[in-house]
């Protein structure tokens, strides 16, 4: 069977996580060697990927772990067994 | 990653035993991950600040529960998506939620957008703020089902069987929801992708 682009584009989640099998593996490649268009779509969505990896894309809002562990120690506090007591 | 794991067990053990204080150091490596998994269901940032500090107390208070068969991030997920449900459902009634998701999951147009002219673009042109900006504009803006799955895998890089567990879903509906999302991402994302370059002359042909 030789693979259209479609074809190429409905798989492209699953071949970039290596979990498409071995012949549907080598007819993608295949299809990639001459196809600029698929290639292109690729790269992009792979590119996208590694930039969503990037910690700088995402950043934590300024100050939240030091509130976070502010609360933390509160509650840790305040659960410890001598302040517990009734 | 071994040593790592057994460390964090080895820590989990002492807190649960009363050593309370260390928890602070267990939650440190995934202070991140909380907050964007609120972050992927909740809709705005003070909201997933809260309900990421609520995750967090949550863990601590039933970390006695935690059974070392599952990995420590995959119980911390199920709960920060737990804590981000709880919000959400705050916000609105059961019944548009409902709705939501039903016109979520039917068919749309998820076939990549073309680009003849990426293989000209540098990868330096991925360290350009505007380019990571929109990014998370399109992350946001992606519906919910998409989002979460996206998050988990491919943020959190938690695996499929992971994100599953995480999330109540089959195997299968994760990988058609991150094929999807990441679909919607490239289409969105596109026109970012072109301008990231250089303008040379002659660089850029017409999209097919
Ligand atoms: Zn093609």
């Amino acid at each position: 069977m030789k693979l259209n682009c479609k074809h190429v584009w409905e798989h492209i989640s699953e071949f970039i996580d290596g979990s498409v099998d071995a012949q549907l593996r080598a007819e993608i490649e295949r299809h990639l060697e001459h196809c600029e268009i698929c290639s292109a779509i690729l790269d992009s969505t792979r590119n996208i990927l590694i930039l969503t990896a990037d910690d700088r894309t995402f950043e934590l809002p300024v100050g939240f772990s030091e509130r976070l562990h502010e609360r933390l120690k509160k509650e840790i506090e305040g659960s410890e067994p001598e302040l517990k007591k009734k | 990653m071994q040593a790592a794991a057994t460390k964090e067990a080895e820590l989990i053990r002492r807190i649960v035993a009363g050593e309370k204080e260390l928890f602070h150091e267990l939650i440190r490596p995934y202070e991140r991950m909380v907050y964007l998994t609120v972050l992927s269901i909740v809709k705005n940032e003070t909201d997933a600040e809260d309900a990421a500090q609520e995750a967090v107390i949550n863990a601590y208070r039933h970390l006695d529960s935690f059974r070392a068969e599952s990995k420590f991030s995959t119980w911390l997920t199920t709960i920060a998506i737990n804590e981000g449900r709880k919000r959400l459902r705050k916000a609105k009634s059961a019944a548009e939620e409902s709705l939501e998701e039903a016109a979520e999951e039917k068919e749309g147009d998820y076939t990549p957008a073309p680009l003849t002219d990426w293989r000209e673009i540098p990868l330096e042109a991925l360290e350009r703020r505007e380019l990571r900006e929109a990014l998370r504009r399109a992350v946001a803006s992606l519906p919910e089902i998409y989002k979460q799955v996206f998050t988990l895998r491919d943020l959190e890089n938690l695996n499929t069987e992971e994100t599953a567990e995480a999330l109540g879903l089959t195997a299968g509906v994760v990988k058609v929801r991150l094929h999807r999302a990441r679909i919607l991402l490239q289409k969105q994302l596109v026109p970012f992708l072109k301008t990231a370059a250089p303008a040379r002359k002659g660089l850029f042909r017409r999209a097919l």
